[in-house]
């Protein structure tokens, strides 16, 4: 699954993979599971994933995409790797709240402290 | 009657404006005609961002849900959708053509036990969003109230 057809923006500086998002709402069923591929070969690809997902313009997010991410983080967990998430909009980032997985995953507010909270 | 099944907007928002549609599993343009209108309509009875937003989030995991849980991805079993909209409220079911769940068999998606499992969060956000929800038994209609003041 090539990055950019499943709605992503990839880009790697200093050992790290920053991940954005085209899309403004990450909804759509068929759109969460390519990204969520994209997501996981990009995991894969590397021995020690460093990721740093912002999520910058997104208005929108759902259940499964929260699913998405899990399983992205379980991946980068089983490989002794490090995601991180910033740019979180107020609403969004009230979504992880209620659902608290602002406990399972490192949330920054901006890309430049998501960048330097990296081991 | 408009051919989407709407009734024409009531602009004063007195009495609901209404509507029923039925979607089938992959139909990506019908539901972002739904979509479209449904939000739409709210927006010119003057529900803001906020509000737009819980309403949104509750609508699209109860669809969500109806297709994968309920209807357990069978292309032939469609969702069906039916909405009242008045300046203070919005009565909304969806319904799907599954043999129905228990809402008590849902694990707590919260309990720190559960957090790493990628599922069973769309019941809690609705409820989290939505003033009301219930899931009439058997459980494959899930009817949710939403209160502008509450």
């Amino acid at each position: 699954m090539n990055p950019e057809s499943a709605g992503l923006r990839v880009s790697e500086k200093n050992g790290i993979t920053r991940v954005e998002f085209i899309e403004q709402n990450i909804l759509d069923e068929e759109n969460i599971q390519q990204i969520g591929e994209a997501l996981g070969l990009l995991v894969d690809a590397q021995d020690t994933p460093r990721v740093l997902i912002s999520f910058r313009d997104v208005a929108h997010l759902s259940s499964a995409a929260l699913g998405a991410l899990i399983t992205v983080s379980n991946r980068v967990k089983s490989k002794g790797g490090e995601l991180h998430l910033s740019d979180i909009d107020p609403k969004i980032l009230e979504v992880f709240k209620i659902t608290r997985l602002d406990r399972l995953f490192e949330i920054h507010e901006t890309t430049a402290e998501g960048l330097s909270a990296f081991g | 009657m408009a051919p989407n099944g709407m009734n024409p907007l009531d602009e004063s928002g007195t009495s609901p404006l209404a509507g029923e549609t039925i979607l089938c599993p992959g139909d990506f343009s019908g539901l972002k005609a739904f979509e479209s209108s449904f939000f739409d309509s709210l927006k010119r009875i003057g529900y803001d961002e906020g509000q737009i937003f819980a309403i949104r989030l509750a609508v699209e995991e109860s669809i969500a849900n109806g297709f994968r849980h309920g209807n357990d991805g069978d292309p032939a079993k469609t969702v069906t959708i039916a909405y009242a909209i008045t300046a203070t409220d919005l009565h909304i079911s969806v319904e799907d053509q599954g043999t129905g769940f228990d809402p008590a068999s849902v694990p707590d998606p919260t309990e720190d036990a559960n957090l790493e499992i990628p599922s069973g969060r769309g019941l809690m956000l609705m409820r989290a969003y939505m003033t009301e929800v219930n899931v009439i038994p058997p459980g494959n209609r899930i009817e949710m109230h939403f209160r502008r003041d509450a």
